[in-house]
């Protein structure tokens, strides 16, 4: 049931977003058409697709077939599958709305629904990487384009005129000539029974007409429910006979249970059961860790008998992991010679001819997702059949994961994608889908799973820790000649193979290999760092150490030459150009190089913008700094400005946040603000409370007492969005992930600029009260 | 035997009397609008209205709120049309939207006790409720809204 709001009744949020309208050079210029999808292999108009995007290398591609993603009702409701997982950026919302806005659909009568996982119908699924937009405006605008001719060919075929001579608009056929006119319910069936157009020959609408796309003026799907209480979310998925479990699992990440005694937990009123949970060897991947799992009526029966479990557990290889002595390691490590993974010019013999040679080492600890909805799961396996309702970003790997750990086809698995509470790349491992099913599958019954927030503190999949090195020759004049970065990390990979001591090349190319900068001598190097727990995928990834020492070095150049850090920065991005990638086979995302270069006149124009409508340089009162910080990740270029004010206690508030986005394409500039807006305040977590510690393996944080997020109260006062207005065939790019990595060194600059302190370690803590 | 009013409607619990009034709405009683964040009262996620006030469920016990008078989401406005609700939709404040119930119970409680509360004062009592994807400065503004006629 989905409620859309009356869009003249949205207001309140608009003054807060700016789409600028300034000219900028089109960077598709000579851009061939060489790709294709893997199941529907479209070949657009020039003017329609002059880029090809990653989407057809992703598992199971992308599938173009209205039959699958539209249905229409003969009372003129037309229904729009949503297969990717909403999360908060609003997807659920945006992909069906660029289908009704080829299809001339009237978004008033147009429900969504949730596809289940099933990629071999769907096409990839995985909502992850920033990706829905830029893999799906193409291919949706050619589903509702398919849609809509053949709602057209049926209209011309009952007038019997030719369909040229016919067009939908706004939930009609119309044929001007007579005057006739026949609604989109009056034509379902016959329409069902045109054939689907070839991809190749669809007509895709002139972005002049669009109604919906760009504009910004309708509400999320889910906005009614969610604001009523009837938003389903993993948690509130009931079945009958359902049974409640949490689980007790090793304090240490790949320990094992010794031996446990259930008897005080059976006597708790409500616990029905007390059961072992298989658990796999590390590196587990996806798969449980494994514990004992108390069962009940109810959640909070499940939870009073786990506490009363007891439990000895086998720490096993990880219980010596220690983030004091673990990030000496690192520190030693990065200021060691380590693995080339780029190299430019010769940086040793320039950082030893350079008149100033200035060190940052900065030290960015584990940090935990904790999306407001901890990790839950419904699993009801009966036989050899299985059905799953989870919070999932990765329902295709979720299906293929619960077959292969059941041991059952997987055309037997239905996974039901619930409203996800928060993702952030947590949800993308569906480890507590498969502990729901096979409890599920033990007990006879279908079974609830709810992670407790400890639970989701210390079983995550934990974003890294690292230390990143920078060295940054000068000349007399002040130029950079040298730059040798080196960036140590355990590694993501480490969660899939045992050993993985250097990062993917998807890490390498997260703000490392791909750094833009016009430095005639640079050298990248990765030195080894092992994993001592589940490193995973969070929000923004690997770009958030790098952008924060790439930028913060910025700001330590500037103050060194005694130079405004803004033109420091520009000089550094250097001429605007498309950058030739520096290493073989760069890592872009997933997108083909072509169409997704990195151009520093669109990473210029961010930074020149946000200090325009920023207002860089303005005066601020005694106390206050502004810092700025610009990144492209997620193959979009993103600046932040932040104003910091700084007691004479060290207490910090941020009165300002400007921002500015060069997305590409964009379909929903008031999702796009709402993200930014977003991500500031996760940046400001990470930067001032995020840190996820160890000590004899154990993680120390428990919940939002002692791992702290930003609330209401220490939010900025005002965060300002700019959005870069796409020249005509820009690609649309990433939107969820990069507002988040310029955030922390903006603010570093920021402080900077107000103290004189330079905070190279995260997170600030107490740093500024010393 | 305890009783408690919810919504409007009288329900009983035979079980532990120490249960979290939570547990007791989300799974006993199938009111599955109020959410489980942190259980330690330190999120908001789980906000209803007892009586006039706003309490957190998760550490509340059913035996708590025997004879009182509880509100949860569901039962704030029989068409969801309550000023606070109808602000947050204007002011389009969801991202994942789980935290939103929490946030609206605890922004009707302050507007039950401070009809026209200034931003310092919306900061203050909001500041126990937490939002992971950052929807703070539309909730601030939807407070004022609410507060100032929708």
């Amino acid at each position: 049931m989905n409620f859309i709001e009356n869009p003249t009744k949205l207001r309140g949020f608009e003054k807060n977003i700016k789409v600028e309208k300034v000219s900028r050079r089109s960077i598709l210029k000579g851009l061939g058409i060489t790709g294709g999808f893997v199941l529907a292999a479209p070949v657009m108009s020039r003017q329609a697709l002059a880029y090809e995007t990653g989407a057809g290398k992703m598992p199971h591609g992308v599938v173009i077939d209205p039959r699958v993603f539209v249905a229409l009702a003969p009372d003129g409701t037309v229904t729009i599958l949503a297969h990717r997982s909403e999360m908060g950026t609003g997807v659920r919302t945006s992909l069906p709305l660029i289908v009704a806005e080829e299809m001339e659909a009237d978004w008033s009568k147009v429900k969504v629904q949730q596809a289940h996982g099933d990629e071999v119908k769907f096409g990839n699924q995985d909502t992850d990487g920033s990706r829905s937009t830029r893999h799906y405006l193409i291919p949706m605008r050619q589903i509702g384009a398919s849609a809509r001719t053949m709602l057209e060919q049926a209209a011309a075929k009952r007038w019997g005129v030719p369909a040229t001579e016919v067009k939908a608009v706004n939930h009609e056929v119309v044929h001007s000539a007579s005057g006739r006119k026949l609604g989109f319910g009056e034509l379902a069936e016959d329409a069902a029974k045109e054939s689907v157009p070839a991809v190749e020959g669809l007509k895709l609408k002139d972005p002049k007409d669009f109604r919906y796309l760009g504009k910004g003026q309708v509400g999320i799907v889910d906005l009614h429910d969610i604001t009523t209480g009837k938003a389903r979310y993993g948690a509130d998925v009931r079945l009958p006979g359902m049974k409640y479990a949490v689980i007790a699992r090793p304090p240490v990440t790949g320990g094992k249970l010794t031996s446990f005694d259930p008897d005080a937990a059976l006597k708790v009123p409500g616990v029905e059961k007390v059961m072992k949970v298989q658990g796999w060897p590390w590196p587990s991947k996806f798969q449980p860790l494994g514990g004992v799992a108390v069962i009940a009526r109810n959640t909070g029966a499940a939870i009073k008998g786990r506490d009363a479990l007891k439990l000895v557990w086998d720490d096993g290889p990880n219980g010596k992991y220690d983030s004091v002595a673990y990030r000496k390691e690192l520190e030693d490590a990065s200021r060691k010679p380590g693995l080339v993974v780029r190299q430019e010019g010769d940086a040793d013999a320039a950082l030893k001819s350079a008149d100033k040679v200035i060190v940052g080492e900065y030290y960015l600890p584990h940090l935990a997702h904790v999306s407001m909805e901890p990790p839950v799961a419904v699993a009801d396996v009966k036989g050899d059949k299985a059905e799953i309702w989870a919070p999932v970003q990765s329902p295709g790997g979720t299906r293929e994961d619960v077959a292969k750990t059941l041991g059952i086809p997987e055309d037997n698995v239905t996974v039901n994608v619930t409203l996800l509470g928060g993702g952030f790349g947590r949800k993308s491992k569906c480890d507590f889908a498969l502990e729901a099913a096979l409890l599920s599958k033990e007990l006879g019954a279908p079974v609830k799973v709810q992670w407790t927030r400890e639970d989701d503190v210390r079983h995550d999949f934990l974003h890294t820790v690292s230390v990143e090195r920078i060295e940054a020759g000068l000349d007399k004049s002040g130029k950079v000649i040298a730059w040798r970065h080196r960036s140590v990390a355990p590694t993501i990979a480490s969660t899939f193979a045992a050993g993985a001591n250097h990062a993917a090349p998807f890490e390498l190319g997260m703000g490392l290999v791909d750094m833009p900068f016009e430095i005639a001598n640079i050298s990248c190097e990765n030195p080894e760092a092992a994993a001592f727990t589940r490193i995973g995928w969070f929000r923004s990834v690997s770009n958030i150490p790098r952008a924060f020492a790439v930028q913060s070095m910025v700001g330590e150049i500037a103050a060194a030459t005694g130079r405004d850090q803004k033109e420091t920065l520009l000089a550094l991005i250097g001429s605007p150009r498309i950058v030739k990638p520096a290493v073989k086979d760069m890592w872009n995302y997933g997108e083909p190089y072509d169409s997704y270069p990195i151009d520093t006149a669109r990473l210029r124009k961010v930074v020149e913008l946000v200090a325009e409508k920023g207002e860089w340089g303005r005066q601020v009162p005694k106390g206050h700094g502004l810092g700025i910080a610009v990144h492209r990740s997620f193959v979009s270029y993103i600046a932040t400005i932040v104003e910091v004010a700084v007691d004479d206690k060290g207490k910090l508030t941020v009165p300002r946040v400007d921002t500015a986005i060069d997305c590409g394409t964009y379909v929903n500039p008031e999702r796009i603000a709402s993200q930014i807006e977003g991500a500031a305040i996760m940046g400001l977590s990470l930067a001032k409370y995020g840190e996820i510690t160890f000590k004899d393996g154990k993680v120390e944080q428990k919940n939002f007492d002692d791992f702290q997020v930003i609330r209401i109260d220490e939010s900025p006062a005002v965060t300002n969005v700019y959005i870069v207005p796409p020249a005509p065939g820009t690609p649309p790019s990433g939107v969820g992930e990069p507002g988040v990595p310029p955030f922390a060194p903006a603010l570093m600059n920021a402080i900077f600029a107000a103290t004189g302190k330079r905070i190279r370690s995260l997170p600030l803590g107490k740093q500024l009260e010393a | 035997m305890i009783k408690v009013k919810i919504n409007g409607q009288e329900q009983s619990w035979d079980g532990d009397p120490d249960l979290p009034l939570l547990w007791f709405l989300r799974d006993e009683a199938g009111l599955t609008g109020t959410k489980f964040g942190c259980g330690q009262a330190l999120c908001g996620a789980c906000t209803v209205i007892v009586d006039k006030e706003a309490v957190r469920s998760c550490i509340t016990s059913v035996n708590d709120v025997a004879g009182r008078e509880v509100t949860t989401i569901e039962g704030l406005h029989p068409n969801g049309d309550h000023p606070v609700q109808k602000a947050w939709r204007q002011v389009n404040v969801p991202q994942c939207g789980f935290c939103q119930a929490g946030q609206i119970m605890q922004a009707a409680a302050l507007l039950m006790d401070n009809p026209k509360p200034s931003h310092d004062q919306i900061r203050e009592a909001m500041s126990g409720n937490i939002c992971r994807c950052g929807c703070y400065q539309r909730i601030e503004n939807a407070v004022h809204l609410a507060s100032t006629g929708v």
